[in-house]
């Protein structure tokens, strides 16, 4: 299969039904042979975007764009594009090979160039020798590739993925997600993506894009993410983040310094909020160490030790502290510096680029 | 060997079969060895089927009216599925809702209804001649035409129910990944809908045909007397003209037909579907 990426622009697209909207005003770029997830929980809009992307679903307002075409009154049948269904909707009725062979029957090709089509197909997915099975007798994961291999055949200018790894359990997940992440710089095809899974869409994804409430919150790519959320629903939902509230005391050089009852925090910063306002900084449990005696940095916290966990390759430790609630900080356990014991004293510590200021963005609903 | 616990729970279900044995079972096998003793003991009977006119004939009646209704029934009872299958809940429970009140009402009720309107002073005669499209009326009932259309009337419920229910089952997404692989409406139908269906549409078919095999009162009504399927021949045999032995000998005939159709429906599909046996 030849490389033929094409770029797809959302412009402006909200869906709404009666007084409910799913999807308000998102506008969003693909580029050629791009690898983009839409991440969000459920009710977050993100497969209602990809039904209109696949032209399931008829928007409200705005347009989409494939190369620059807009094709948003273009019905499914005609837009040409490859999808992987939630729950993969083979045909039953059908052997492995007839399922892939159907959307080349419907495109009329001959029977040679059909079966050579066919062969190959199964050939990129490994089921070459399953060509003859119902779907029902293969696995979830065979299935999941044949779905693949159905909505690849016919060279789609683009491949749509409706949580195409959420029937199938944990091992096999990640076995599958690198072969999907093989498979896209194989053929170098442009993907979107649809999952609730942080995990997948962080290792996956080219670029990630977070929604919440039909709304498009922050893109990126997966790194940028996690390291600078915009927003406190960003920060939450990928990885987990303790949350420091506090207000502005002082401008620095390169920073500024909140405070929060007789806590005084640093945070690096371009740019400082006037002094007075409310900040909310995110920091994430790794990015912070336990101090030895004696031992400095740069922002400095005590606290009790309330609760804690073996997790294999890490400590997980719920940290009381008096003036920001609960910590949770993460340590590998191979170099642990302590033995945690509930109700032992420890300072904790990060420097001042380690947390990110955000907006607060939570409302108490939306609290998990 | 049958394991303890299975014992038990065919004894469950032993007084039910003694009673069937007792009061249902028996006595049919004893009406229907009246076809090997009457008149005189032996196969008489049967060779009336190779040999006597009016037997064929009332035989291909028989068959030709219920592959004409089992083939207009499962048309429209199709269609009719078809529709509701795709309609929303709500709308689902209405049409469901009206394909089962015709079921409500005596066959008999309906029958008569039918004479109504289609007999030569009918109001679908007075009508065509009123419109001016015929000068005479049209001979509606009381031959096969009529028969035709009061069992129609009768059994497409019966199509429509196991159709209905195999295209329930039927993944609404298995159409739209059908669409977003780019088959228009016709391909869909032809090589997703159909096959997936065609359990129920086997089903029904079965059912229905079986029905019209022994069907009695609408064809007595309707045929008016002229045009006989086996039911109504076989009563006025054996009430009419007491002939015991011809007449019990054309029900065995009719019930080895359905029992062989059944054993050949079971083959091609797993009767537990068409029951709504348990399990998936």
């Amino acid at each position: 299969m030849s490389a033929a990426g094409h770029a797809l622009a959302l412009r402006g697209l909200s869906k709404r039904y009666g007084s409910f909207t799913a999807v308000a005003d998102v506008s969003l770029d693909v580029g050629q042979g791009e690898f983009l997830t839409l991440l969000g929980p459920s009710g977050s809009g993100k497969t209602t975007i990809l039904m209109c992307i696949a032209g399931f679903v008829e928007p409200s307002e705005g347009a989409i764009l494939l190369d620059g075409r807009d094709i948003t009154a273009l019905p499914p049948e005609r837009r040409d594009f490859g999808m992987v269904f939630q729950g993969y909707a083979l045909f039953p009725h059908m052997t492995v090979a007839e399922n892939v062979a159907f959307p080349l029957r419907v495109r009329k090709l001959g029977a040679a160039e059909r079966e050579a089509k066919v062969r190959a197909a199964l050939d990129l997915v490994q089921l070459s020798a399953f060509g003859e099975r119902l779907p029902r007798q293969l696995s979830g994961g065979q299935q999941q590739r044949v779905a693949l291999a159905r909505a690849l055949v016919f060279e789609p200018a683009l491949l749509l993925l409706d949580e195409p790894l959420s029937a199938l359990d944990k091992k096999l997940r990640a076995e599958l997600q690198d072969e999907l992440k093989a498979l896209h710089r194989r053929i170098g095809r442009t993907f979107v993506n649809v999952t609730h899974d942080q995990e997948e869409a962080l290792s996956l994804s080219d670029r990630v894009a977070i929604l919440n409430h039909g709304r498009l919150i922050q893109q990126g790519a997966p790194a940028e993410l996690y390291e600078r959320p915009v927003t406190r629903f960003v920060a939450d939902f990928l990885g987990k983040s303790n949350f420091l509230a506090g207000t502005v005391q002082e401008a620095l050089e390169g920073g500024f310094a909140i405070g929060a009852g007789a806590t005084r925090i640093l945070q690096a910063a371009t740019s400082t909020p006037p002094i007075g306002t409310p900040v909310l900084l995110s920091l994430r449990p790794e990015k912070m160490a336990l101090l030895a005696e004696g031992e400095t940095a740069e922002n400095a916290v005590a606290g009790t030790i309330a609760g804690w966990s073996y997790l294999g390759a890490g400590y997980a430790l719920n940290v009381a502290t008096p003036d920001f609630g609960t910590l949770r900080v993460t340590l590998p356990t191979w170099n642990a510096p302590i033995a945690p014991r509930e109700g032992l004293e420890v300072r904790l510590g990060w420097s001042s680029a380690a947390s990110v200021p955000v907006l607060d963005d939570v409302s108490p609903d939306d609290a998990a | 060997m049958m394991r303890r616990q299975d014992v038990g729970w065919w004894l469950l279900i032993l007084p039910a079969f003694l009673l069937m044995t007792a009061f249902y079972v028996a006595p049919i096998a004893q009406v229907l060895a009246i076809s090997f003793t009457e008149p005189t003991p032996g196969l008489g009977n049967y060779e009336r089927l190779f040999t006597s006119e009016s037997v064929q004939r009332v035989i291909v009646t028989t068959l030709r009216i219920c592959v004409i209704t089992t083939s207009l029934s499962l048309l429209l009872g199709y269609v009719l599925s078809y529709r509701i299958a795709l309609a929303s809940p709500s709308a689902q429970r209405w049409w469901i809702l009206a394909v089962l009140v015709p079921l409500w009402i005596s066959v008999l009720v309906r029958a008569f209804a039918w004479v109504t309107l289609l007999r030569r002073q009918g109001l679908v005669n007075e009508t065509l001649i009123g419109t001016g499209l015929i000068s005479e009326p049209l001979a509606l009932v009381w031959n096969e035409f009529g028969i035709v259309v009061g069992m129609v009337h009768y059994m497409v419920p019966y199509a429509v129910l196991p159709m209905l229910a195999s295209m329930r089952e039927i993944d609404p997404r298995l159409l739209a990944a059908a669409r977003g692989l780019g088959a228009n409406r016709l391909t869909i139908f032809g090589r997703i809908f159909l096959p997936l269906s065609l359990p129920g549409l086997l089903a029904a078919g079965v059912l229905v045909f079986i029905f019209t095999l022994g069907f009695y009162i609408t064809p007595a009504l309707l045929g008016g007397g002229k045009t006989l399927m086996v039911a109504e021949w076989i009563g006025l045999q054996i009430l009419d003209l007491l002939r015991w032995g011809l007449g019990t000998m054309m029900a065995t005939v009719l019930v080895v037909a359905i029992l062989v159709t059944l054993a050949i429906f079971s083959r091609l599909v797993d009767m537990k579907r068409v029951f709504g046996g348990g399990g998936a």
